[in-house]
């Protein structure tokens, strides 16, 4: 904290917008003050980022950060993305998803925008639920919970966000929970720094429409369920499959070095100046 | 001196964007707009500019909207199943005030319909298809020279007002080829959006500056500010307000409307002494000027509207011909879509004979001239 100041305050936005809207205990306030942190120590001015995001709870945080903000449609902020990167490839494109966002009506986008590797970085805030519009069941959504659209158990099997990102070409994937706020931290910086396509997975707590309904009465008791389940990269080496089976692995799961589009593009337009 | 080209519709269309300066455009392929894709993946590169193959047409109208938010000019091109998909971003795009230009070669529906036949039953989609209240600007060529005027138009209008901008053509003008002579570069006039020149400190980005269509700076220019599909003040952030949503979509209306005398855009026939006039537009207004040549060799006083805005409705130059005219009559390749608004603006004046015809074919004039023949009878 240089002179008593938290960074934060230089990077949010000070007109009409706050309060802001998110319940006591979400795990977004803890994000957004790791994100604002990460971006900080960047090196990259306010008017060089453009920050993107789609619609839920998650989506907000554009409103309330100064940068060149821009708040999409519900899944298809990587799409935005896209046009700005590849009009702007100057600028530093960052994505911040829900995960009903990312994966559910967004999945298609999500691929095919890891499978091209613009340089984008792509944040999903997985709270195992859709938080904004009443607690429904998400891709996310581990088997068997009960949410107000799965009011027997949830019959579906959730992705692995990590996993599909690395599948479908991501250079980066990286996995951190709110509880672990330094890990996080750090793993924003990095994605940032990168080029290429990052995506960072955030798990987080949504303790009005997901931690009362599974038996996680506080934001402690979720965020004690983060730390008690997260496993480091370094430690899940040294565990069987069965000790890892309810476990979240942390850390730097994917990192590649691939051509990115813009380089491929670079390439193909060097090659039109050399038939002139 | 501009030499002559056997040019086809969907081409010119690629030629005008590129005229008035669009240097991005993402699509998906479908029939019969697919050349459109073709022309800009292969003029742009080179220009500079990106062409992007997208996951699909809702994709495709993200990234123009994102495109358009960096500072490009920024196009895409579909037929109307992609047209529906893009509907979610048109919205986008109307509240946001993004500029953009959305090319709809319609052919045969509902759904898949008769792939690469013609009709003219997205007219209600494109005024329409986008969910909640906003205003929309939708041109029509008729010809391979009109594809292109209309398309540079069409990035004219969207810059200058801020809006989406459609351009329905049909199956027939995109796939017909006729010889023309595109303008030179410098007989084109070019309206490009305009920029805050106050310091950022000062930009209050959605404020009425007057015209109703507030200055645009791209992202990364210094003027940091927020984009969003809810209703917002004058900043941009999100608002319930009764006294800031009202005034926000009635901006979005009138910046439009104010100027609606200026976008009268048709060319009349024969309108000076005629008893009866046809409204017509996309390649039936080809057909409808045949029929009513042949109809005035046999005597029958008969004109021709061809419209070319379609929306907002041209109300001044179709009321003016119901002053003189007893009956319009409107033909159209669908169940009946531009004769409803020749009939809302009608209120009594005369009477609207419709000719529709669903067979996903031309419209030839001979049957226009026998439904004339049987009005006169
Ligand atoms: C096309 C469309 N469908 C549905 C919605 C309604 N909607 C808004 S947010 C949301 C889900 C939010 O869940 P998630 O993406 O997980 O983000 P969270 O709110 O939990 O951060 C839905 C379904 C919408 N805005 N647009």
């Amino acid at each position: 904290m240089p002179n008593g100041r938290h960074i934060i305050y230089d990077y949010l936005r000070t007109t009409k917008r706050f309060p802001h809207m998110w319940c006591p205990g979400c795990g977004l306030g803890t994000f957004l003050g790791a994100f604002l942190r990460a971006v900080d120590k960047s090196g990259y001015t306010k008017d060089q980022i453009v920050l993107i995001s789609g619609i839920g709870c998650s989506g907000r945080i554009s409103t309330y950060a100064d940068f060149n903000t821009l708040h999409t449609t519900h899944g298809r902020a990587l799409t935005f993305a896209t046009g700005i990167k590849l009009t702007k490839p100057g600028l530093k494109v960052i994505v911040i998803m829900g995960d009903g966002d990312a994966t559910a009506i967004g999945g298609n986008h999500f691929i095919h925008a890891a499978r091209r590797n613009l340089d984008i970085t792509a944040i999903v805030i997985n709270n195992s639920v859709y938080g904004m519009t009443g607690g429904q069941v998400s891709p996310e959504t581990p088997l068997d919970v009960r949410t107000t659209t799965s009011p027997y158990g949830n019959v579906e099997s959730p992705f692995d966000i990590c996993k599909l990102a690395e599948a479908a070409g991501a250079a980066f994937v990286a996995r951190s929970t709110v509880y672990h706020v330094k890990l996080m931290e750090r793993l924003i910086g990095r994605a940032i720094d990168r080029k290429g396509f990052d995506v960072l997975e955030i798990i987080s707590q949504c303790p009005v429409q997901y931690g009362r309904r599974v038996g996680l009465k506080s934001p402690v008791e979720m965020l004690q369920w983060q730390k008690d389940h997260a496993v480091t990269q370094e430690k899940a080496r040294g565990m069987s499959e069965e000790d890892l089976k309810d476990k979240i692995r942390i850390g730097a799961l994917v990192d590649n070095e691939a051509p990115t589009y813009q380089e491929k593009l670079d390439a193909m337009k060097q090659s039109f100046k050399g038939v002139e | 001196m501009q030499k002559a080209e056997l040019l086809q519709g969907n081409d010119a269309c690629v030629r005008g964007a590129l005229a008035a300066g669009c240097r991005f455009f993402a699509g998906y392929p479908i029939t019969p707009a697919s050349e459109i894709a073709h022309g800009m993946a292969r003029e742009l590169p080179p220009l500079d500019g990106t062409f992007i193959q997208m996951e699909d047409e809702i994709a495709s109208m993200g990234a123009v909207i994102g495109a358009s938010l960096a500072g490009a000019k920024a196009m895409t091109g579909t037929s109307g199943p992609g047209f529906s998909l893009m509907q979610e971003h048109i919205s986008y795009a109307s509240i946001a005030e993004v500029p953009c230009v959305i090319i709809d070669v319609m052919r045969g529906g509902p759904s898949t319909g008769v792939p690469t036949h013609l009709a003219q039953g997205d007219v209600m989609q494109a005024r329409w298809g986008a969910h909640g209240d906003h205003p929309m600007i939708v041109l029509a060529p008729s010809s391979v020279e009109e594809c292109f005027r209309l398309t540079v138009e069409a990035f004219n209008l969207s810059e200058k007002y801020r809006t989406p901008v459609v351009i329905l053509t049909d199956e027939v003008i995109a796939h017909m080829r006729e010889k023309v002579i595109l303008p030179s570069a410098d007989e084109i006039k070019i309206f490009d959006r305009r920029k805050p020149t106050q310091p950022p400190e000062w930009f209050v980005p959605y404020r009425d500056p007057g015209t109703g269509v507030p200055p645009m700076p791209a992202f990364g220019e210094g003027y940091r500010y927020h984009v969003s599909g809810l209703v917002h003040d004058e900043m941009g952030y999100p608002t319930t307000r009764a006294d800031e949503v009202d005034p926000f979509i009635q901006r979005l209306f009138h910046k439009i409307s104010r100027d609606f005398d200026k976008l009268q855009w048709g060319e009349e026939y024969y309108t000076d002494d005629s008893t009866l006039d046809i409204v017509a537009f996309g390649s039936v207004a080809r057909a409808a000027q045949r029929a009513v040549k042949q109809a005035r060799e046999r005597g029958m006083k008969v004109g021709l509207l061809k419209l070319q805005v379609l929306y907002p409705f041209m109300r001044r130059k179709v009321t003016k011909l119901m002053r003189n005219s007893p009956t319009i009559l409107v033909p159209e390749i669908n169940m009946g879509q531009i004769s409803r608004e020749v009939k809302r603006v009608n209120q009594g004046k005369c009477k609207v004979e419709t000719l529709n015809k669903v067979a996903h074919e031309t419209m030839t004039p001979q049957e226009i001239l026998d439904k004339i023949g049987e009005i006169y009878a």
